[in-house]
């Protein structure tokens, strides 16, 4: 295996802009891709700003902030990974354009190129099929914020090889990550197990077992975590929520991954939490209150 | 505010020395009984309809058990709770407070002063088989040993990634075992008799376990 020294990102949004943050941090060159020269330029922005609240903490030197910085590029040409021993695609959450990515990457990049994704929702193996290399191919999820958490849930589709899937396990390591390994599966682990865990939460509500300020206050007291299951979902919004629960209740018709109708009608009116200022609970600017 | 308690003995709830048990007194507004014979102790109660509340602690019963049903308007100054407690674990600082449609407020505010004054918290919810916590996380809890059944990932991958991916302060196999596979059976056995949710049915790990229990015992 050719050692891993130049890393791609395919995708400059929300979870491209920390993965490349991750990767570049942890010494590796990093090339950033993305149709749209608007998504670079925000996420070149935030990443300055990120780096330099780095500088605050003292966590790097602005000398090592510097040289992290220069070994980041960003480009709107997909040529531009041709020199990539890894690329990790972040686009869309859709299959076709996952598809189409790396049936394009493939020409570009040379035959050692592993190729990971960071779908949450898609099969590892029918992401792959598209590509035409499905025996290098790996699925690596991040987890949001992903400059922050270290957690990686890495899968192998049915056709990867397990040297490619050993590389990249070596790699994410060497970015200072934490990966698990799972099976290919819906979900794989985290959103298996969360998913229908907050839809549980959400027929309690539907079904007037508890208000949502006493159903997170008894998790958070009796289990220690560290927000409960209506906090969270009011955080990650409720029409995330939808997409994630739909695309992983289709895969995999469990009872508890079909989404509440409560949810639907909390959409409808507007309440999608956060940031609309109104979900499980009512907010007046950041802070929570009443609920 | 005063109260009264009266222990029946053997109680879930507080096994141990607590600050809600040494501040009783004889007489008060609230009558608190705990231990296994609740419903035999209330019976015997005399005035308890002039109290602002009595509490009683429940175990996998309904608060209606004790106070009777009628098309949904049930409600009186007669409260059921239960400190949350996992298997062998000791009990939480959770008291889940279990409520009627009708139970006045009066009630509900002197359940939370005495509970917090205790240094417990308080949540109230409807009288649901499981309550608030059990109801939640024990399909949870199955599904986790299902899935490590079917190799999904191994138990130390399954526990690592709910707690960093979610901040949970122990993954559900390393809690299940450590606090008793067996209580987890008997919770969901009991959960799945009373509700027929299959999300309740007790995971295969869980009924191994309380047989070897039973053949042990
Ligand atoms: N947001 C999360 O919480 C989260 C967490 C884990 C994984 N994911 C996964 O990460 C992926 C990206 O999610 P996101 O939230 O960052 O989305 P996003 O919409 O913020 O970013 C997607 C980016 O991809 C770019 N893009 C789209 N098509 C492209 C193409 N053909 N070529 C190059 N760039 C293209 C877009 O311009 C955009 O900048 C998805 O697969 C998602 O399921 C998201």
């Amino acid at each position: 295996m050719t050692p891993i020294k130049t890393v791609g990102v395919a995708g400059s949004g929300t979870m491209g802009a920390g993965i490349a943050i991750v990767a570049a941090r942890a010494g590796f060159r990093t090339i950033v891709y993305d149709t749209r020269e608007d998504a670079l330029a925000r996420a070149r922005k935030q990443t300055e700003g990120f780096f330099a609240k780095s500088v605050e903490r003292r966590k790097l030197t602005v000398g090592q902030v510097d040289t992290i910085l220069g070994n980041m590029s960003a480009t709107t040409d997909i040529g531009g990974l041709k020199a990539c021993d890894i690329v990790i695609e972040a686009v869309f959450e859709d299959l076709k354009v996952k598809h189409a990515v790396c049936a394009a990457l493939d020409d570009v990049c040379p035959p050692h190129t592993l190729f990971a994704s960071n779908t949450s929702t898609l099969s590892i193996t029918e992401i792959a099929a598209g590509s035409g290399r499905e025996d290098r191919f790996v699925g690596m999820h991040f987890c949001l914020p992903a400059q922050l958490m270290k957690l990686v849930e890495m899968s192998p589709g049915l056709r990867t090889s397990e040297s490619s899937f050993d590389a990249a396990w070596d790699f994410c390591k060497a970015m200072g990550q934490v990966p698990v390994r799972t099976k290919d599966n819906p979900g794989f682990i985290l959103n298996y197990f969360l998913v229908p865990f907050n839809n549980d939460a959400i027929r309690l509500v539907e079904a007037g077992v508890a208000a949502p300020a006493d159903i997170d206050r008894a998790i958070k007291t009796a289990l220690g975590y560290p927000m409960g299951p209506l906090e969270l979902l009011d955080l990650v919004g409720l029409d995330t929520h939808l997409l994630v629960a739909e695309a992983l209740y289709a895969s995999t018709h469990e009872p508890r991954a079909a989404v509440p109708a409560l949810v639907k009608r909390m959409i409808a009116a507007g309440q999608l939490g956060r940031k609309t200022g109104q979900g499980f609970y009512t907010y007046g600017g950041a802070a929570m209150f009443g609920g | 505010m005063f109260y009264q308690l009266i222990d029946t003995g053997n109680s879930r709830s507080f096994s141990a020395r607590h600050a809600l048990l040494e501040s009783a007194q004889t007489d008060g507004d609230v009558v608190i009984i705990i231990g296994e014979k609740v419903g035999h102790a209330l019976q015997t109660l005399d005035g308890s309809e002039r109290k602002t509340a009595v509490l009683i602690e429940l175990g996998a019963e309904s608060l209606g058990m004790h106070t009777g049903e009628s098309r949904g308007a049930e409600g009186s100054n007669l409260l059921g709770f239960s400190r949350f407690r996992l298997g062998t674990d000791e009990p939480t600082r959770l008291v889940e407070v279990v409520r009627q449609p009708g139970s006045p407020a009066t009630a509900l505010a002197a359940a939370k002063e005495i509970f917090e004054g205790a240094g417990l918290e308080m949540a109230v919810c409807g009288d649901f088989d499981g309550r608030i916590v059990d109801r939640l996380v024990r399909p949870y809890y199955n599904a986790a040993l299902k899935r490590l059944d079917e190799g999904l990932a191994t138990a130390d991958d399954l526990d690592m990634t709910l707690k960093l991916g979610l901040g949970y302060p122990e993954g559900p196999i390393a809690l299940l075992e450590r606090t008793g596979l067996e209580h987890h059976y008997d919770m969901t056995h009991a959960l799945f008799e009373a509700t027929g949710d299959p999300a309740y049915a007790p995971a295969r790990r869980a009924r191994v376990a309380k047989l070897r229990a039973e053949t042990k015992a």
